[in-house]
């Protein structure tokens, strides 16, 4: 026994302090035929843990939030300063009555929110954490990661078909076209740092992020033009994959009440709650790994001292912060700027990034690279952003005064 | 043969039999996604992570949305649909029959068949890229032409006609 818990405590503290094979100790403890399942609830225990737990706080840090976005507290009751107000939000979903709506399609209905949860929480394990938390090291992790997320699509159309209710059906109708829409640019976009770094592994992407011998920087995609417009596009696809505001449209409470969980009460509704933020969790977590170095620190002197997993969940905290602030300072958008922005505006310029990234590729020098990408990516966003904007329409601002 | 796979066998059977049973065109719709689903399960437990991944992708991501989205704006969904069995049911089982007959009687009897799969080395992605790149890049570049096409008519299907007094005016 006592073997057992010493090898469980050494396992925890290889884990804290970044150690490779952390597991190794432990299992070796177990018979042979329970190992394989065994290391499967180790990895996967901590995820089902730590991010529902993210989810909580994060409820209540955007309360506060948008509340101070706009002049008010936000919850202020419930606990130290209203912290506590996740817990009381939890126990209220879970002791709620759960109505399904007669003319709803019982079985259809049930298994929506599942159908949610699941694939969202599967896109985590293929995300590297750290140096040695990867829970699932697939060589076309970043396809299993878009496979997975594309299923989402399906559980919010079932959502909202089996509600038997026109709003319910609108929002998801909605929803589906605009995932649709956005997955294109996320996939483009993504597909840039595939080009350059060669691999489809996620924890080889980050390998390539890390600063060579010698070097003071590390070699973040972002730092680099293509990167750094190809992190632009990945956000505002991600932010509209995620249907947060501005891209809130399933949702539109003014127009159709809460789009397609609008006949879902009780824990269902708390798991689509769940589901949602899971995914803005999940897609903030790709678009580290692609573009802001996974769990590397800015300058390499950093990370002898601090661990690896600190990095990735900073940088997390703060994607997760800016995808607040925006929800609090953006309206939402008319559903033809929302096809007009994919379309018109996105997928060409996510083709440009493509060219861009195999031009960096391909030139000789960094001076030939930097300034034939960045010339070509900023005459291109400009020249498009100009192009679109309905000019003829906005004129001088013309001010009337009651006489 | 594992017990996976069995799993995956019966969901895949079943799913398949309730989409052409079930009288909920929607209903058939999303049992014939759980197929998908099973199928690249199956690709999966044989190692065969890029075909199983990209089968969820393009079957369940893609063409089930489109199946859905297709039910949805030309039979309203919700209409249940009246006889069970067509009245010509027994010429099409007969066919169906005829067709497997000639199927199984083929694959028995060719010698071309290679034998089973000893090689424990499966092709990797890298391999599968390069060979796409490299080898097979013509068929690569004529269906990435063959798709631009469809979706350039797709664009001029969807275009919004111009109206004739505008075509007088012009």
């Amino acid at each position: 026994m006592m073997d057992w818990i010493r090898e469980f405590m050494g396992m925890l503290w290889k884990t804290v302090s970044d150690q490779p094979d952390a597991k190794s100790g432990f299992l070796a403890l177990i018979p042979e035929t329970w190992r394989q399942g065994i290391s499967a609830v180790l990895s996967i225990a901590p995820l089902m843990m730590i991010f529902p737990a993210l989810f909580a706080l994060t409820t209540v840090v955007e309360r506060k939030g948008l509340g101070r976005i706009q002049n008010r507290l936000g919850p202020n009751r419930v606990g130290p300063a209203g912290f506590l107000q996740f817990a009381a939000d939890g126990l209220k979903t879970l002791t709620k009555e759960d109505i399904v709506p007669r003319a709803a399609d019982q079985f259809v209905h049930f298994i929506a929110p599942l159908a949610l949860v699941i694939p969202v929480f599967l896109t985590f394990s293929v995300l590297p954490f750290g140096k040695h938390l990867v829970p699932l090291n697939l060589e076309s992790g970043l396809l299993f990661f878009f496979a997975i997320g594309a299923a989402t699509e399906l559980s919010v159309f079932m959502a909202g078909w089996a509600s038997r209710n026109k709003y319910s059906l609108l929002g998801a109708l909605r929803a589906v076209a605009q995932m649709v829409s956005y997955e294109i640019p996320l996939i483009l976009s993504a597909l840039s740092v595939v080009m350059v770094t060669g691999t489809l592994s996620l924890p080889q992407i980050v390998e390539a992020q890390g600063a060579g011998n010698g070097e003071w920087l590390s070699r973040w995609h972002v730092f680099t033009p293509w990167g750094f417009f190809g992190f632009a596009l990945f956000l505002v696809a991600a932010c509209a994959e995620a249907n947060r505001s501005p891209f809130d449209l399933p949702e539109g409470e003014s127009e159709i009440i809460a789009g397609y969980y609008l006949e879902y009460s009780g824990f269902k509704f708390a798991l689509f709650f769940l589901g949602e933020y899971l995914g803005l969790f999940a897609a903030s977590g790709l678009g580290i790994t692609l573009f802001l170095g996974g769990w590397h620190a800015p300058f390499p002197i950093l990370e002898r001292w601090i661990p690896s997993y600190i990095w990735f969940f900073a940088k997390l905290g703060t994607l997760i912060g800016l995808f607040i602030w925006i929800r609090g300072t953006l309206p939402r958008v008319r559903m033809d700027q929302l096809m007009n922005l994919a379309w018109k505006f996105m997928l060409p310029l996510a083709l440009l990034n493509l060219i861009a990234a195999a031009l960096w590729h391909f030139l000789p020098n960094a001076f030939a690279r930097w300034t034939v990408t960045s010339l070509l990516l900023v005459s291109g966003y400009v020249g498009l952003g100009r192009a679109l904007m309905p000019s003829s329409r906005i004129g001088k601002r013309v001010y009337r005064y009651a006489a | 043969m594992n017990e996976l796979t069995i799993i995956l066998g019966i969901l895949v059977i079943a799913s398949a039999v309730a989409a052409v049973t079930l009288r909920n065109l929607v209903h058939c719709a999303l049992c014939l996604m759980a197929t998908f689903l099973g199928l690249a399960g199956m690709y999966l437990c044989l190692d065969a992570q890029f075909v199983g991944l990209v089968q969820i992708l393009v079957y369940v991501g893609a063409v089930g949305i489109l199946l859905v989205f297709a039910i949805l704006l030309t039979r309203g969904g919700g209409k249940e649909l009246s006889p069970f069995f067509s009245s010509t049911w027994a010429v099409g089982a007969g066919l169906a029959g005829l067709i497997a007959l000639i199927f199984i009687t083929a694959i028995l009897r060719t010698n071309a068949l290679p034998p089973l799969l000893t090689d424990p080395s499966l092709p990797s992605l890298l391999q599968i890229g390069k060979r796409l790149m490299e080898q097979d890049v013509i068929v690569l570049e004529a269906m990435g032409l063959l798709l631009t096409a469809a979706a350039v008519g797709a664009i001029v299907l969807a275009m919004p006609e111009p109206s004739p007094k505008a075509e007088e005016e012009a």
